[in-house]
């Protein structure tokens, strides 16, 4: 029953927004349609990052220097029980989005989506932000030099989502 | 949409310092582009994998075009959702269930109205995904706690940025997209194991930046 649930949670997104909307009185359909315009604005303004980090992750995934690092890396990550595959996403995550976004989707497509690789891959995206990236823009527009503890605190925050991403693929999918 | 899709976009609150996002991140991305290529061309000659290399060279960016073009629809049938949500007014009502719980996280500004209201509609947004919408108000929440204590972050401050760092998106939509283009057919199915890890993540988080403000002390 949840796992159908889990399933059917697009769909039912989808009919609860329309329904909501029309009982708001909202115009349920200018306002799907314009969203999905923005959608394309921002999907054109990714293309041209996404097509010079995928070249630079291709190549590097050619060259096998991501197996080396991930081979050097392997026992440890294996022990705490990340996937050794995943490494290249967990050393890119923090300072980069669309690195990671780049990353991470070609693990998706070379092991599979519902391959376990894929899904860790995938739960780590969604369970981390652009550490880095996120803290220069809010101290720089609030002019804070002194950043004290923000930036280990933050670091621990993703260290623990990328163990945890790991564990709960395992406990949900076995 | 996600935070991570808008790096070096423009933000509707000017950046007023020198320590400054994009200049720093611009910075940091070449150096990273550099790296990756630089290492790949060495590293591949070394190991033998010149062709290979060759090859991906020129695959990445069809690669990267394609996999835009296969998300594009997925992704903008989630963003008009989400518009359609916002106008219902969704954000509005979950920011103020989050209220109550969130002076608790701040209590230096428990009784600072204004600011609440920006932290409260900042995590709204965030869970929402509307990632557009929650960056201006964390960080005009941000500088309402800066002007307290000019050029150091406060424990306030250090807790909005942790907890900001830390992604609490309900629905991954971007990683779905991407799923779905992988050939998934449910690619909604972490939905469990992503609320988990996030929810580990923000409490680690929080945790850590309780347990540091005790440990780091700000001089006088």
């Amino acid at each position: 029953m949840t796992e159908l649930l889990f399933q059917m949670v697009a769909p039912l997104i989808i009919a609860l927004a329309a329904v909501w909307g029309m009982a708001k009185r909202v115009d349920v359909y200018g306002a799907l349609v314009q969203g999905a315009g923005e959608g394309l604005g921002v999907l054109i303004r990714i293309v041209p990052a996404m097509v010079g980090l995928m070249t630079a992750v291709y190549m590097l995934r050619a060259s096998g220097a991501l197996e080396a690092v991930g081979g050097l890396l392997g026992p440890l990550l294996t022990r705490l029980g990340i996937p050794p595959e995943t490494v290249g996403l967990l050393l890119v995550r923090p300072v980069s989005g669309n690195a990671a976004l780049g990353v991470g989707s070609e693990l998706i497509a070379t092991y599979g989506p519902d391959s376990t690789v894929g899904r860790t891959a995938a739960v780590m995206l969604g369970s981390t932000e652009t550490t880095f990236y996120t803290i220069a823009v809010y101290f720089g527009a609030a002019g804070v030099r002194k950043t004290r503890y923000a930036v280990p605190a933050a670091l621990c925050a993703d260290v623990a989502a990328f163990l945890a991403a790991a564990w709960a693929v395992r406990v949900v999918f076995g | 949409m996600e935070k991570h899709l808008r790096e070096g976009g423009t933000y509707p609150v000017p950046v007023p310092h020198r320590v400054g996002g994009k200049g720093v991140e611009k910075m940091a991305m070449s150096l990273i582009w550099t790296g990756m290529v630089v290492i790949s061309v060495v590293y591949g000659l070394l190991a033998g994998n010149g062709t290979a290399v060759a090859a991906a060279a020129v695959e990445g960016a069809a690669g990267a075009v394609e996999l835009c073009i296969t998300m594009a629809g997925v992704m903008c049938l989630w963003m008009g959702v989400m518009e359609v949500m916002k106008r219902c007014g969704l954000a509005e009502k979950l920011s103020r269930l989050l209220r109550p719980l969130l002076g608790r996280l701040y209590p230096d500004f428990r009784r600072d109205g204004e600011t609440m209201d920006a932290i409260s509609a900042n995590v709204s947004a965030n869970l929402l995904g509307l990632g557009n919408a929650a960056t201006p108000l964390g960080i005009q929440a941000a500088r309402r706690m800066a002007k307290k204590t000019p050029g150091v972050a406060s424990d306030s401050l250090c807790m909005l940025v942790v907890c900001n760092t830390a992604s609490i998106q309900l629905l991954p939509t971007t990683v779905a997209a991407v799923r779905q283009s992988a050939g998934c057919a449910t690619p909604f199915d972490i939905l469990p194991a992503v609320w988990l890890a996030s929810a580990v993540s923000v409490g680690v988080g929080i945790l850590a930046a309780r347990v540091m403000a005790r440990l780091w002390r700000v001089r006088r």
